[in-house]
């Protein structure tokens, strides 16, 4: 193992020196708040901006995984398609029905993103680049984000609509049903670095063997499993395909959206990318090593850099099944949440209590026989369950109407 | 075991994906306004009339203003004027014939029952027009097509048509020539029928 060397390159102080700048300019009795203002402004510009950009991939990805170039017409390569996205939902009439709760409904998108945006406070995007240092930042994190579940649900309710309450509710039961999973994944990771700051768990995942084996928490085998269930509780939390129900389109309208148009709607959606980011972002946080470089030699690239390189790749990837699977039935939701990720979640707490309890052994015999055993608890219950949720469940054999 | 199938969903849209950008052979899509697809030779949408001489289209018209496609029309999108020479006599020739493919259905039956085969099916699809009054209601002028035209887009049913068409004129001629020659020389063991 190598110790920690912090180099701190010019480009890694970059954003320290524009924020020192920019307060500069005003009188020192000012500059903790345009400290703070500069941060929310960053945040905010910043992963808007990625929000815009996110759409336009998103369309292209999928279009190109479904042998389509996406949208192609509006600017060189269709780049300018975000704006005329844009310009049009912020022209488009806003309506609100005659028996909607008029102050709810207008609340529900406003309190959504508000919250969506509160958990971006406590995420460390790079070396120096942390808004709040909380010292209980993971619960921050994830209280903010349960509490967009009650904007959802105040859509459905205000919308005074059989569909949107219909599918509030749904998506209700989705999104208190997938908290648990993605609660109890993160507690491996609590538990063996011992902290509940993002911080000082970002920095507990800055060592390295033999230089190029990087010590994150995905490397372990509880904190392997414990990705897995994160990341699948969520795609679920964010209502990305394959869990998309709460607004399905094709079953339920827009479920709680139906009574939205214009700006209001594009607030949901700005909420439900700024969503799905923050989650990846927590995801790399927690398990993939925060702004912490791979290898001990690429540690020259600024740390913000490796971040949002990490937090790109996961964003790729929920296109990439969002691309491949297809919508779940809400009974299979359930049963998935309930019947497997919750029970392997709970197994996962007993294989990270066991691997820090066996963090002494140091010999090589008994190193092997903590991995083999540490294996064997996450896979073991994985495919009991899997063979056991999957029995009685034949594989579906289509038939065709003779030729 | 469980989740190999979604890998195997994975690895099918990963090939699409990278498959995409070397193979333009995957494209299932057609970038409309500057390329087309083709349309098949059966494909039919609005009708137009069919002239035989490019040099005089409105004189060499097929149509002889019977108006049986007019009251055939289901939605009566039809709607013809025969032309009348000064005496107040038909000319065997429409004098309008307007059509308003805001109306038409596409059902074929003008031509099915046409006993002239001058009114056909045409294939152009791009016919948006900004007014949907005056834009949409074809006079004959904008209606005419040369018979060429007609070989160019349904072969098939052209050269039959061509075929039928040079059968019945052919036989019109033999018709015309045994009648002269019945003149020319009257027998002497038929008496004439005015006799």
């Amino acid at each position: 193992m190598s110790a920690v060397p912090t180099p701190d390159s010019l480009l890694e102080r970059a954003p320290l020196l524009v924020r020192d700048w920019v307060s500069g300019l005003f009188p020192a009795s000012w500059r903790w708040l345009t400290g703070s203002l500069l941060a929310i402004a960053a945040v905010i510009l910043g992963f808007g901006l990625l929000f815009t950009l996110l759409t336009l991939i998103e369309r292209k990805a999928l279009g190109r995984m479904q042998n389509r170039p996406g949208p192609n017409r509006t600017g060189p390569g269709g780049l300018l398609q975000p704006i005329a996205d844009g310009i049009k939902l912020l022209v488009k009439e806003d309506i609100v029905p005659v028996a909607a709760d008029r102050p709810l409904h207008f609340l529900a998108p406003v309190v959504l993103v508000a919250f969506t945006l509160l958990s971006f406070a406590v995420i460390p995007y790079g070396r120096h680049l942390l808004p709040v240092d909380l010292a209980s930042g993971v619960l921050f994190f994830f209280a903010a984000g349960a509490a967009t579940e009650l904007a959802v649900f105040m859509a459905g309710w205000s919308s005074h609509n059989k569909y949107s309450l219909l599918a509030a509710m749904r998506a209700l039961a989705q999104l208190i049903s997938y908290e648990l999973p993605l609660l109890l994944a993160v507690v491996p990771v609590v538990m063996l670095a011992g902290t509940l700051s993002t911080a000082a768990i970002v920095a507990g995942q800055g060592r390295w063997t033999l230089g190029f084996i990087p010590h994150w928490w995905v490397g372990t085998p509880c904190g392997a499993a414990g990705f897995l269930i994160f990341m699948t509780a969520a795609l679920a939390e964010s209502n990305r395909s394959p869990f998309d129900l709460p607004e399905a389109e094709s079953e339920l309208i827009a479920g709680h959206l139906t009574e939205y148009s214009g700006f209001k709607y594009a607030l949901f959606f700005l909420a439900e990318y700024l969503g799905m980011t923050a989650l990846c972002a927590m995801a790399v946080t927690l398990f993939l090593g925060g702004w912490q470089a791979p290898c001990v030699w690429l540690q020259s690239i600024p740390s913000y850099g490796w971040f949002f390189l990490k937090l790109g790749a996961l964003l790729a990837l929920l296109m990439w099944i969002r691309g491949t699977l297809p919508r779940l039935r809400l009974d299979q939701l359930m049963r998935l949440c309930w019947k497997f990720l919750v029970p392997l979640a709970l197994i996962n707490l007993g294989t990270a209590a066991f691997w820090h309890l066996s963090a002494g052994w140091e010999p090589l015999p008994a190193r092997l026989a903590r991995w083999a055993l540490a294996l064997l608890l996450v896979l073991g219950p994985f495919a009991a369950i899997g063979r056991r949720l999957g029995a009685g469940v034949e594989r579906r054999r289509y038939r065709y109407a003779p030729s | 075991m469980l989740g190999t199938g979604i890998i195997q969903g994975l690895a099918a849209t990963a090939k699409n994906f990278v498959g995409s950008f070397h193979d333009p052979e995957r494209f299932v899509t057609v970038q409309y306004p500057e390329e087309k697809a083709p349309v098949t030779e059966n494909y039919r949408n609005f009708p137009f009339l069919v002239y035989d001489d490019g040099q005089d289209p409105m004189g060499t018209l097929r149509c002889v203003a019977c108006r049986i496609c007019e009251k055939e029309c289901p939605p009566q999108c039809i709607y013809i004027v025969p032309a009348v020479d000064e005496r107040g006599k038909p000319r065997k020739h429409p004098r309008v014939f307007d059509l308003d493919i805001s109306v038409c259905m596409s059902c074929q039956i003008c031509v099915e029952v046409c006993p002239f085969d001058a009114i056909k099916m045409d294939q152009t699809f791009e016919i948006a027009a900004a007014d949907r009054f005056r834009g949409l209601l074809l006079d004959k002028h904008q209606l005419a097509r040369p018979n060429d035209y007609y070989r160019q887009i349904h072969p098939a049913e052209a050269a039959e048509v061509d075929a039928r068409l040079a059968g019945e004129k052919r036989q019109a001629e033999e018709k015309a020539r045994l009648a002269a020659a019945k003149a020319a020389s009257p027998g002497p063991a038929r008496p004439p029928a005015s006799a």
